[in-house]
């Protein structure tokens, strides 16, 4: 391969830049996804800095070249830190004229706009409902338009070998793949190696898909059409192995982890729903560390088939989006009232009902803070980036086991498909927290199924099969100790309260919240999940500016850290930034009593940094001291 | 099994498997019966009581759990199937009975019984079908015939009743049985032949609501006329009834069946043997339906027993087992890393 990957001698202009931000955009059937993640993992093996942000229709294939039918992918290179996907492209790739409609307003001025200039007929045009050609009426003159005959070229290169119409017009994708590697002058290599590897038993689209890459990569250098390269140099990242991963791959990883560091066997119960399927298909190839995946009928025997497990003695999942946990809501208070173990891990996407099942929001933590019938709380994590859903997953299981409790896991359509360069952690250095389930009689006269943990309140673990500890457990209301069905009135608040104080007792194992920026000041942002880079970029850029700003971004959402309410107090104003109208806002107002501020973006995408810029501007003035 | 080399064991009585709680089913409810029976049935297994499980979901039956001094979990309307497949797929050792109702299991967690069924996960469903809703007090249920008035259904039920034995053989149960409550005998034995079976068993057992529902089953267990109106399955045996046992199913030319009336040359021989070890659930079906005809008797005791289907919990252990005789045991840290990977130095 090595003749494929040569880098001829450079005739043109390299220019070394900081960072880029590139998006592929064209129809659902284009590949754009396959296309912006192998540009990714190329350069985040090269050792860029990344953060991804892949953004597909709900339709698996909409008309072909119509407007709900664009997908797209955007990355987010640099030589220093990434915080965002970024606000703005640098690079478009548009496919057709539907993806350049409703991409183009997100390009730079001057930025680089590469069309595939095939896919520009009348029938085309109409399809996308524009009424000119913007190849030709002059729309684009503010950018660097690089008309290329996509369709064309690639036949070109690939007629020899044979094969169908279809197959060759499918390898154009790569074909901009390579032009690409070309103007951002990386290697080709790890690319190759993956179509070697996907197509392994069709030598033919080995050779076509290659032969495409090559041929993209060979019009820049033969036709200089591009005039300028660029370099974008490594990051200094912190020293180690690092990959690339997305949230819902961390997730499943943080689970098998879970269960070496638990010594329990992972049990997935769940039901397919968007865009938490991943998580499914990640796990069920691990099954040589015993981990069981099962495919419910539906989220409630999901949900319930993981209780079942975990009764039995296993670290049990479940795992969802918004509408799945609004179907789990009993369960979920069964889980509460045996007193089980158990992580839910909930995807969160665009509401209500079906909603869009593709993009982000943040609007379920009230209905994971509240959404069960009568009192029943559940300790709730958040993870704030793709590779922390690792962290967010170990933790969430050491939890539910230590308390004997359902944990709830919050991350989003965003983190989940998201992907980020994340520090491999030596697994030596990974605390175990090994399980002992119960094995004596407890009491006097037998076992007793609810007698506590004086410090954690966590009720003994014993599964069946354990001789002389058969007991009854269910849903009823119980006697402390006993375990045995009670409905009088004074055992009734008494096991509400300590239900209540089991998962308030959590915050032991809750770090104070140390603001990141400024430790008092002007304005302390407080937010969860997704938002963190977002906020970290804003606050980075303003602080620049003379601002005196904290950021406090909590993992913790029940219970809150013991700390918050002081830390917040030191500030003279709270912001809340969130992809929802105000529910983490809710809380803190009601927690707190503290006139915080909500900054609320309800449109199925991140925050962009010049919105958290642009409120935290007009809430301390334009002009900085 | 040689006994001479093991420890002495004292064997279970029925005493062990009853409870300190207080039973609180109405007095007179058919279920007292089914928990007597299980009582008995559960010491005569072989099994130690710890490996025992009793899952249900609500209703009246499902207040079992509470009464087997077992481990015991009583879990939510209609999910116990759900919930038992759980256990079973981590502890394929431990013996699981699930205790449910007709609105339970048909209504409001049809959907887990018909999956629990069609996987074959290695349960023993024990269905109190009683055709109406008790806990709540009087409502018809998936199993109440149509034009019942109820409490929801003053002017009559609209809705055609499940026949549970038909929807299990439809959802191709492996083992379907049924017996009634008061049969205390005939019931014990159903019990035994399902615990003796590998996969889903499935038992409905004809119960009595003498408050809500007074002689649910009164033309099936009145002592004058039962006889008349049961067929007594029993595999390899002519499928023959009657108070003088006068009365036989006969294969019609068309696959159909038929009563016919013994004598004047009809004879045993003439008449369907009954055979529960079939493959096919095609047979099962036909003489599940027998009740909805006129003219027909209601058939209890075994009518499928297939053996042949691996239990879905084995299954899933096995692809797991095979993994790893494949693969090699998981190693941790080669997963974090595995992948392209690159170092910063």
């Amino acid at each position: 391969m090595s003749t494929l990957i040569e880098t001829p001698p450079v005739k043109h202009k390299r220019e070394v830049i900081d960072r880029a931000v590139i998006r592929f955009a064209g129809d659902s059937g284009d590949g754009m996804q396959i296309t912006g993640s192998q540009f990714t993992n190329t350069v985040a093996l090269y050792g860029n800095d990344i953060a991804t942000f892949p953004d597909f229709p709900a339709e698996i294939r909409a008309p072909a070249g119509t407007l709900p039918g664009v997908s797209g992918y955007q990355l987010h290179f640099s030589s220093s830190d990434v915080y965002t996907p970024g606000d703005s492209v640098d690079v478009l790739i548009a496919m057709n004229p539907a993806a350049l409609k409703m991409n183009l307003a997100d390009l730079k001025p001057n930025g680089i706009l590469i069309v595939n200039s095939d896919a520009f007929t009348e029938n085309d045009l109409r399809k996308a409902q524009t009424k000119t050609n913007p190849l030709e009426d002059h729309s684009l003159d503010k950018y660097r338009l690089f008309s290329v005959e996509l369709e064309r070229l690639t036949k070109v290169a690939l007629e020899h070998l044979g094969i169908d119409a279809k197959s060759i017009s499918r390898c154009k994708n790569f074909f901009a793949l390579g032009m690409c590697y070309w103007l951002y002058n990386r290697s080709m290599e790890p690319t190759v190696r993956w179509i070697d590897a996907k197509f392994k038993n069709k030598p033919l689209l080995v050779e076509a898909n290659k032969l495409a890459m090559k041929a993209g990569y060979s019009y820049c250098e033969a036709t200089e059409a591009f005039q300028i390269s660029y370099e974008i140099p490594p990051a200094q990242l912190a020293p180690g192995f690092y990959r690339n991963l997305s949230g819902n791959q961390a997730l499943a990883l943080g689970f098998v982890t879970a269960s070496q560091k638990s010594g329990l066997r992972l049990f997935q119960g769940s039901y397919p729903i968007t865009p938490a399927s991943d998580i499914l298909h990640e796990l069920s190839q691990y099954k040589d560390f015993g981990v069981m995946t099962f495919q419910a009928e539906d989220e409630i025997a999901a949900i319930t088939s993981a209780i079942g497990a975990a009764y039995a003695g296993a670290l049990a999942i479940t795992t969802t989006s918004g509408p799945g946990m609004a179907l789990k809501t009993e369960a979920l208070g069964l889980a509460v009232a045996v007193e089980i173990p158990l992580v839910i891990c909930d995807i969160q996407r665009g509401g209500p009902s079906t909603g869009l099942p593709t993009k982000t929001e943040q609007a379920d933590l009230l209905q994971a803070l509240f959404g069960r019938n009568s009192e029943a709380p559940i300790p709730i994590i958040a993870a704030a980036t793709p590779s922390d859903c690792f962290w967010a997953a170990l933790e969430a299981s050491r939890i539910a086991i230590k308390y004997m409790v359902p944990v709830i896991v919050l991350s989003d359509g965003y983190l989940a498909n998201g992907a980020e360069p994340w520090k491999i952690p030596n697994v030596d250095e990974i605390p175990a927290f090994p399980v002992k389930f119960a094995t004596e009689i407890n009491g006097p006269n037998g076992y007793l199924p609810y007698k506590r943990d004086p410090q954690t309140l966590a009720r003994p673990w014993a599964v069946p099969g354990t001789p002389g500890l058969e007991h009854r457990v269910g849903g009823l209301e119980k006697q402390d100790v006993t375990g045995n069905i009670n409905y009088e009135p004074l055992n009734h608040e008494n096991m509400v309260r300590i239900r209540a104080a089991k998962v308030a007792s959590i915050v032991q194992e809750i770090p104070d919240v140390v603001p990141a920026g400024d430790a008092e000041g002007d304005l302390l942002i407080v937010a969860w999940g997704s938002t963190h880079g977002a906020i970290t970029a804003a606050l980075k850029s303003q602080r620049a500016q003379g601002r005196k700003i904290g950021h406090v971004h909590l993992r913790y959402l029940n219970p809150l850290p013991a700390n918050l309410g002081d830390v917040i107090r030191r500030y003279k104003t709270v912001l809340v930034p969130e992809l929802n109208m105000g529910q983490l806002l809710w809380v803190l107002r009601a927690k707190y009593l503290v006139d915080a501020i909500g900054l609320n973006k309800i449109q199925g995408r991140p925050f962009k940094q010049a919105e958290l810029e642009q409120k935290i501007e007009e809430l301390l003035g334009e002009n900085s001291q | 099994m040689s006994t001479a080399t093991l420890p002495p064991i004292t064997p279970l009585t029925k005493k062990d498997f009853q409870t300190d709680q207080e039973v609180r089913w109405c007095p007179g409810c058919g279920d007292y019966a089914i928990l007597s029976a299980v009582q008995s049935v559960f010491p005569e297994l072989g099994i130690k009581r710890e490996n025992f499980v009793v899952v249900s979901g609500i209703g009246c039956s499902s207040r079992f759990p509470y009464y087997m001094n077992t481990f015991g979990f009583h879990t939510i309307h209609g999910r116990a199937p759900a919930v038992a497949t759980g256990i079973k797929a981590i502890r394929p050792d431990l013996e699981v009975w699930v205790a449910t109702g007709d609105g339970d299991a048909l209504s409001i967690g049809g959907n887990h019984t018909i999956h629990m069924l069609r996987r074959n996960v290695g349960l023993k469903v024990l269905l109190f079908n009683n055709r109406i809703y008790g806990l709540t007090k009087g409502q018809y249920s998936p199993t109440s015939e149509l034009g019942k008035k109820a409490k929801s259904t003053p002017f009559g039920s609209l809705d055609r009743p499940f026949n549970p034995i038909s929807l299990a053989i439809g959802a191709e149960a492996t083992f379907v049985a049924r017996s009634v409550d008061v049969f205390q005998s005939h019931l014990k034995e159903t019990l035994k032949h399902a615990a003796a079976h590998k996969g889903s068993a499935f038992v409905e057992i004809l119960q009595n609501c003498n408050i809500f529902n007074d002689g649910a089953w009164f033309s099936l267990t009145e002592r004058d006329a039962r006889s008349e109106h049961i067929i007594q399955l029993e595999h390899g045996k002519p499928l023959v009834y009657g108070k003088n046992r006068d009365k036989g199913i006969r294969r019609k030319p068309d696959g159909d069946i038929e009563v016919v009336q013994l004598g004047n040359g009809i004879s045993e021989s003439d008449l369907v043997i009954h055979d529960a070890h079939h493959p096919l659930p095609l047979y099962a079906f036909l003489l599940s339906h027998m009740e909805t005809r006129p003219g027909f008797p209601t058939p209890i005791g075994v009518l499928r027993d297939w053996n042949d289907l691996p239990r879905y919990e084995d299954v899933m252990n096995q692809q797991i087992a095979d993994v790893i005789a494949k693969r090699g045991a998981g190693d941790l840290a080669k997963l974090l890393r595995a992948g392209d990977t690159w170092e910063v130095k």
